[in-house]
């Protein structure tokens, strides 16, 4: 992925159908195309015809075309019998087609997939719509096409050229429109032997850009190309916002090419797809690498770090230092809310993502025949954008099972008495340093007993299931090799389902909690709002500074000899308040030289990662700080993945710890 | 055009650097190592040991903000130990976009060899070290061994692979 230019079409085209997937799933909920719903479809198809055509994907453009066709007609006579469910069908259709093309396209592979059969249908539903509109095939043509003159088709050169002009002009926040047209001359150049264009020196004047941009760009030419062709030519063209192809039917009219002949309004002209785009909430957003960002985010990190080296400089101490100090204070005080808002780049709507879910519920309902209602609250809470890419898998199994597990049919549902049609409810939330995203839904709950069955089959059980607490019987599902569903169906119960879900939550560092009656389930996903700076607790063992993240130390404490003993495979283990813990000294599983290997001379730290725990010992404790997390050197990562260890971070002194990871020293 | 223009940027620089060795000693030794691959030379720092890697990878070190990886070629040549003292440096060099510390026992200077001064080592020598020259400089002064920076890296994750089979 090193060409910008196919970055920003994949971003930009994903970016598209995201959204058009929307606005036909809303129109669908609606059950009627309204006349916004309908532009709106057209815009983004057209869009993504013309950046695909430029990028010389050319089934992408051509699905896209067909698609845009088929809207043009409905935007064109407003067919008041649509089927909107089919036309849905028929557009989610195109959507994923060009979807998976893209995942090939992001894959370095070629889009290859055969487009001609989904043309077919989309062409042959245009023509029953056509029929149902009461339409012969030739009078329709007449209608769509009847802004143009009809003269114009009569005229024929004897050498069958045809002289047409064209303005064009170009969307408003494209930038060197210069050189865009430089592209459409050189294009122009394989169908015409014979053209000339005002500017005429877009290439070497820089100032043509203004003008192109005031009057818009003229070609006369000739061409033996019928004018629909010349239309698709300059339809399919990148950036163009509008254009005017109109057939010249004298010569003199195609010699003169003035500035005055642009200012149009004589008859002769055709206003095609004026302001198609316009001026389309394009808001003060620019997209930017994330990799740059991302260094950004380092070097602020730092320049955190440099700042209290300066300002709490031991050089420094004992000096009477008014003035330094307080300017001190003052970029103290810079740098921190410098970071953060390097913090805040990073952080998007969880919107996106929930409105992904729509897409999925809209189908499973289709097919299981179910009727529900996608609530969504909190779209606008914002997470780091790495987390909510590891968010979406997990979302999406949680709806999934949700939908097919847990919603009941509408006829179980009004013999329970509740409503016909369930609610899932999606909900994101802050709180405090963490984000709460919610998944509830009003279906039958989980099946206690169910589940306590298959774990028994699967030799899951480990405790006496009549002991067990809800909780405990909720958190079997989360064991690999859990699937409480007897058929495997399409959406759901392949076996690989809630133990990963709970591994990508975990990977960002979140957890998951279920509760249920038969009233339905809630599941809540406790996300932190960034990866990229945690709360640590510094130690030291020997030579090496590490950092444990606060959120896996349950306490420490100066251990009493009596209570530490061993087990016969000389296991060493602690007890604390009635409970066994393992000990793991730190410096024996890292290998690392100390002084201190007398547990009376150092500290334990009980850690906790889900629900096991282990104490852990060390030497000492150098104090709680936030740092920054940093991966280890790709170098390192690629010779061997080191158990326990997170990542690395610079302490204020400048020296390295390595952040320790509670679930990797445990296991 | 301007990638044109860019590409011609990159090709000057790689013409003036082509045929330039940093060299550096390593006992009695002198080594080369292709100027291009060099970032910049530093004094020995404070490394921070990482747990569970191979001997020769002596930790990581704190460039400005960047954590980079330091390697003790001494130790990666199968060569003793010798300790670090101020005219130990860090080579970093920059391989195909990984950045690494190579420590040596002294940096000397950038020498100019010709390619048809340059032989291939022969094979009958066995040995470590041996594995990661791809030539031998034969300049006006003392025989210089041309580093396979690209083998000195990537060469032990076949290592480890190999150890990792052996052991299980």
């Amino acid at each position: 992925m090193e060409d910008p230019i196919l970055e920003a079409f994949l971003f930009e085209t994903s970016q598209q159908l995201g959204q058009l997937e929307q606005v036909v799933i809303e129109a669908e909920s609606v059950g009627n195309y309204s006349e916004n719903n309908v532009t709106d479809i057209f815009r983004f198809v057209h869009t993504i015809k013309g950046s695909a055509a430029m990028m010389q994907f050319k089934n992408i453009a051509t699905v896209a075309h067909s698609t845009e066709d088929l809207f043009y007609f409905i935007r064109e006579n407003r067919p008041s019998n649509v089927d909107t469910s089919s036309l849905c069908d028929l557009v989610l259709e195109a959507v994923d087609f060009i979807k998976l093309e893209l995942e090939k396209i992001k894959n370095g592979d070629k889009p290859d997939n055969d487009e001609t059969r989904l043309i077919k249908r989309i062409s042959s539903y245009l023509k029953s719509l056509k029929q149902i509109y009461n339409l012969e095939e030739k009078e329709e043509q007449n209608i769509t096409h009847s802004e143009r003159p009809t003269a114009m088709l009569s005229i024929e050169k004897p050498a069958n050229e045809k002289a047409f002009k064209a303005i064009i002009r170009f969307d408003e926040d494209c930038e060197m429109r210069n050189i865009h047209a430089y592209v459409i001359v050189h294009n122009l150049e394989e169908i015409s032997n014979d053209f000339f264009y005002l500017p005429k020196d877009i290439t070497e004047n820089e100032k043509s850009e203004e003008i192109i941009k005031k009057d818009g760009f003229i070609i006369n030419f000739k061409t033996d190309k019928s004018y629909e062709e010349m239309y698709n030519f300059f339809s399919e063209t990148a950036y163009v916002k509008s254009f005017e192809l109109t057939q010249l039917d004298n010569l003199k009219a195609y010699k003169t090419l003035e500035y005055e002949s642009c200012h149009f309004t004589g008859s002769d002209k055709i206003p095609h797809q004026e302001n198609l785009v316009g001026e389309h909430a394009r808001s003060n957003i620019i997209s930017v690498n994330i990799h740059k960002i991302d260094k950004l985010l380092n070097l602020v990190g730092e320049m955190v770090i440099s700042e209290s080296m300066v300002s709490q400089n031991p050089d420094l101490k004992g000096l009477p230092l008014h003035n330094f100090y307080k300017a001190a204070r003052q970029l103290r005080k810079i740098t921190g809310e410098i970071q953060g808002i390097v913090m805040s780049i990073r952080m998007l709507p969880i919107g996106p993502t929930f409105f992904k879910m729509n897409r999925i519920v809209r189908d499973m309902k289709k097919k299981l025949n179910k009727e529900v209602n996608l609530k969504i609250i909190g779209e606008d809470t914002e997470v780091d954008k790495n987390i909510i890419e590891n968010l979406e898998d997990p979302l999406m199994h949680l709806v999934r099972n949700a939908v097919d597990h847990g919603i009941e049919t509408p006829k179980e549902r009004v013999t329970k008495g509740k409503g016909r049609s369930g609610t899932l409810t999606l909900e994101a939330k802050n709180a405090g340093n963490e984000v709460f995203v919610v998944i509830k839904d009003d279906g039958q709950g989980l099946n206690k007993k169910g589940i306590i069955k298959k774990a028994r089959e699967n030799n899951l059980l480990n405790k006496n299931p009549e002991e067990m607490t809800d909780k405990e019987i909720y958190n079997l599902i989360f064991l690999p090799g859990f699937s409480t569903n007897e058929k495997v169906t399409e959406y759901s119960g392949r076996g690989v389902g809630m133990d990963v879900v709970l591994n990508n939550v975990q990977a960002v560092g979140g957890s998951i909690q279920i509760e249920s009656d038969e009233n339905g389930t809630t599941i809540l996903l406790k996300i932190p709002l960034t990866l990229a700076i945690i709360d640590g607790m510094n130690l030291r063992v020997g030579m090496s500074r590490y950092t444990l993240p606060t959120t896996s130390i349950k306490e420490s404490f100066r251990p009493n000899q009596e209570d530490i003993f061993k087990d016969p495979d000389g296991n060493e283990m602690i007890i604390i308040r009635g409970n066994c813990y393992p000990i793991i000294r730190l410096h024996d599983f890292y290998n690392v030289q100390t002084e201190i290997k007398e547990f009376d001379k150092g500290i334990f730290i009980v850690i906790e990662n889900d629900d096991k725990s282990a104490c852990l010992f060390v030497d000492e404790l150098l104090g709680k700080q936030q740092v920054v997390v940093k991966a280890l050197p790709e170098y390192i990562q690629k010779i061997k993945k080191i158990k326990g260890l997170a990542g690395c971070t610079l302490l204020g002194d400048g020296s390295i710890s390595l952040i320790l990871d509670a679930s990797g020293l445990i296991t | 055009m301007s990638n044109r223009a860019e590409n011609l940027v990159v090709q000057d620089e790689e013409d003036t650097q082509k045929g330039k060795y940093l060299t550096f000693t390593l006992g009695e030794e002198q080594y080369g190592l292709e100027i291009k691959y060099v970032i910049e030379i530093i004094g020995i720092q404070e490394i921070t040991v990482v747990p569970e890697l191979p001997e020769y990878i002596k930790g990581i070190i704190n460039l400005r903000g960047q954590i980079i990886p330091v390697m003790d070629v001494r130790l990666r040549f199968g060569k003793p130990f010798k300790e670090y003292n101020d005219r130990t440096c860090v080579i970093v060099v920059d391989i195909k976009g990984v950045s690494v510390g190579l420590i040596v026992d002294t940096v000397s200077e950038v020498y100019s060899i010709k390619d048809e001064d340059v032989v291939a080592p022969p094979d009958l020598t066995k040995g470590l070290s041996n594995r990661y020259i791809k030539g031998i400089g034969k300049g006006s002064s003392k025989v210089k061994l041309l580093i396979d920076c690209e083998r000195l890296l990537n060469d032990q994750v076949n290592e480890e692979l190999l150890n990792l089979s052996k052991g299980e």
